[in-house]
């Protein structure tokens, strides 16, 4: 039994005191409480006290020039204003659409290229996994610029390859004889989108890998013995195995596209492109605060946000849970 | 392995392949756009190798951002003190979650793990508020002091330490009378260097990317951070390509740098905590 344990502790101190009732505190009963103490102080002074505050704020009209006199209270009409709001009803809807058309590609791929990696890369699979995941740890700023470089309309790298393969036969049937205007509305989100899917890819190419690692390798040669060939491996071993891995990964793409802020943010200019095609929730939040100066509303689209995650979250549980593989 | 050059697993190798070069092919020409005037960058078809006008490329993106270096500087500063504020507190309050026995442990820990599902935009406008009323809006510290001691980092060292030091080793020191806190700094410190590696990889790859926080708490442009400060290129009027891909290449060069001597352990890092849970 260890020093340190609490129970050991209680029957010394009983047995060596002469008065029982109080035990005396050693340094080790005190100390972790001192060592965890940064990162309470630290998230009640910048977490729970502004996230409160900003509960307050969201049933109130405030413009902060005014001064903290100039609030007023006016219920749940923030609310009630947000919701019925076109400009937030139309960025929920990008929203919407750019996390499925970014998100669904990231694991539809990343899982086979994992498999294939796992499987068929001996000594390079290293390297090439850095090539995949090397977007995810650049800045998002730096790659959203270069990004407005290649898809820029006349002489973008993207549309002179688009268009030269819209030259050749057969595939003039897919690909485009014109140079496509990407900031035009029907493309915007198409252009973010690809951009999103290509930074998160390789992050989730990696997180699958890693789950593949921990699958038993004796329950390959098992099937191996039975004559499975690769296909039905990954359809019947591999697939069910990572469904922990897939709950957590859509977890995680879940929670950071609905509150994509940065590429369309950086890729638009901070307007959300031309009839705000490219604005999400986010961004009508920080347009709502910091352009329109009102902290009320932009509160309160912070919390339906934050409501809306929570909730695909919680759905995103039960759907895994229902199909019985959630450990 | 020779068995499986069938023509399946061949295509399936050039699709791979080929994704990677779609992977890397922006970072190419980040860095080659960086050597080219505009001119040459709009010219059909575009740059495919290296020329020779980074400098004045360089000398464009200093015309339009006079205070870059300052904002490179200043990307450094909040990126290296945000790493080593982590590192202490963090393998601080990992220590204690790690080895020792005390009160509402459990319920403490489950907090600690639960603040990382918080988006972070919603502490976006409250904490415009708060660093007004502290007087800090326009400093470093408004974007050093929140994020010194990350819930990712203390459950990283958490694991780490629960399993590279054996509490027999604590209690042996406590016995020889260290104090608690030097036992953390002579004994737990020189052990869990490792995981300080990957911990500090990642803290300063986030806080070097950073940019919703200098975005609203940094208004002065000598105050600005790398990607504040390339952000306000990408404005009305002629757009400066050359000068943009040259400011580009600066600011992603370091993590380049980092990822190509540490890209293992970095990956293995971050992941390890998602396997585990």
């Amino acid at each position: 039994m260890s020093l340190s344990d609490p129970s050991t502790l209680a029957l010394e101190s009983t047995m060596d005191k002469a008065a029982p009732r109080r035990r005396k505190l050693r340094p080790w009963d005190w100390a972790p409480y001192v060592f965890i103490s940064p990162f309470f102080i630290l998230f009640a002074v910048f977490g729970v006290f502004p996230m409160l505050f900003s509960i307050y704020l969201s049933f109130h009209t405030w413009d902060p020039a005014a001064g903290l006199s100039a609030m007023r209270w006016v219920g749940i009409e923030n609310y009630t204003f947000t919701l019925t709001d076109d400009w937030f009803q139309k960025s929920v809807f990008n929203t919407a659409w750019i996390a499925v058309v970014a998100g669904a590609p990231q694991h539809l791929i990343a899982i086979p290229l994992a498999f294939f990696l796992h499987t068929a890369f001996g000594r390079w699979r290293n390297a090439v996994v850095g090539f995949y995941f090397l977007p995810f740890i650049t800045s998002s700023v730096a790659i959203a610029l270069v990004f407005t470089t290649l898809f820029s309309r006349d002489y973008g790298v993207i549309n002179q390859v688009l268009t030269q393969l819209g030259q050749l036969p057969v595939l003039e049937w897919i690909f485009p004889q014109q140079k496509i205007d990407w900031g035009q509305p029907e493309y915007t989100k198409w252009m973010i989108s690809f951009v999103v899917f290509w930074r998160y890819v390789g992050w989730n190419t990696v997180l699958y890998l890693a789950a593949m690692q921990t699958i038993p390798k004796d329950l390959y040669e098992a099937a191996t013995m039975d004559g499975a060939g690769k296909l039905q491996q990954f359809w019947h071993i591999t697939v069910p195995m990572l469904k922990p891995m897939m709950f957590f990964a859509i977890t995680l793409t879940i929670i950071g596209n609905l509150q994509l802020f940065e590429e369309p943010f950086i890729i638009t200019g901070g307007t959300g492109g031309i009839d705000q095609a490219g604005k999400t929730a986010a961004m009508h939040m920080y347009n709502t605060a910091f352009m329109d100066g009102d902290f009320g509303t932009a509160s309160a689209v912070a919390w339906l946000l934050f409501i809306a995650i929570a909730l695909l979250t919680w759905v995103n549980n039960k759907i895994f849970a229902k199909s019985g593989m959630k450990d | 392995m020779k068995a499986k050059l069938n023509p399946a697993y061949l295509s399936a190798y050039a699709i791979v392949l080929g994704g990677a070069v779609i992977m890397l092919m922006p970072f190419w020409f980040m860095f080659v756009f960086a050597t080219h005037s505009d001119t040459d960058i709009l010219s059909v078809p575009p740059p495919m190798w290296f020329g020779d006008a980074f400098l004045d490329n360089m000398r464009l993106l200093l015309g339009r951002l006079p205070y870059f270096w300052h904002n490179l500087g200043m990307s450094f500063y909040v990126a290296i003190a945000t790493t080593v504020l982590n590192l202490f507190f963090c393998s601080l309050a990992g220590y204690a979650f790690a080895m020792f026995e005390f009160k509402y442990k459990e319920y403490l820990f489950a907090g600690v793990l639960s603040t990382m599902l918080l988006p972070a935009f919603l502490g976006m406008i409250p904490s415009v508020l708060i660093m007004t009323g502290l007087g800090w809006m326009n400093e470093p510290r408004a974007l050093i002091v929140p994020a010194a001691c990350g819930a990712m980092g203390v459950f990283m060292m958490r694991q780490f330490i629960g399993s590279a030091i054996p509490k027999e080793l604590l209690e042996a020191a406590r016995i020889d009378g260290c104090g608690e806190f030097g036992i953390y700094w002579r004994i737990v410190v020189p052990l869990i260097t490792p995981a300080f590696g990957t911990l500090g990889l990642i803290t300063f790859i986030g806080a070097w990317n950073n940019f919703m926080g200098p975005l609203v708490i940094m208004n002065d442009m000598q105050m600005y951070t790398v990607p504040l400060a390339l952000r306000s290129l990408s404005g009305t009027g002629q757009v400066p390509w050359g000068a943009i891909s040259a400011g580009s290449a600066v600011a992603v060069l370091p993590l380049l740098v980092l990822f190509v001597i540490t890209s293992r352990r970095l990956i293995e890092g971050l992941t390890a905590g998602a396997v585990k849970a």
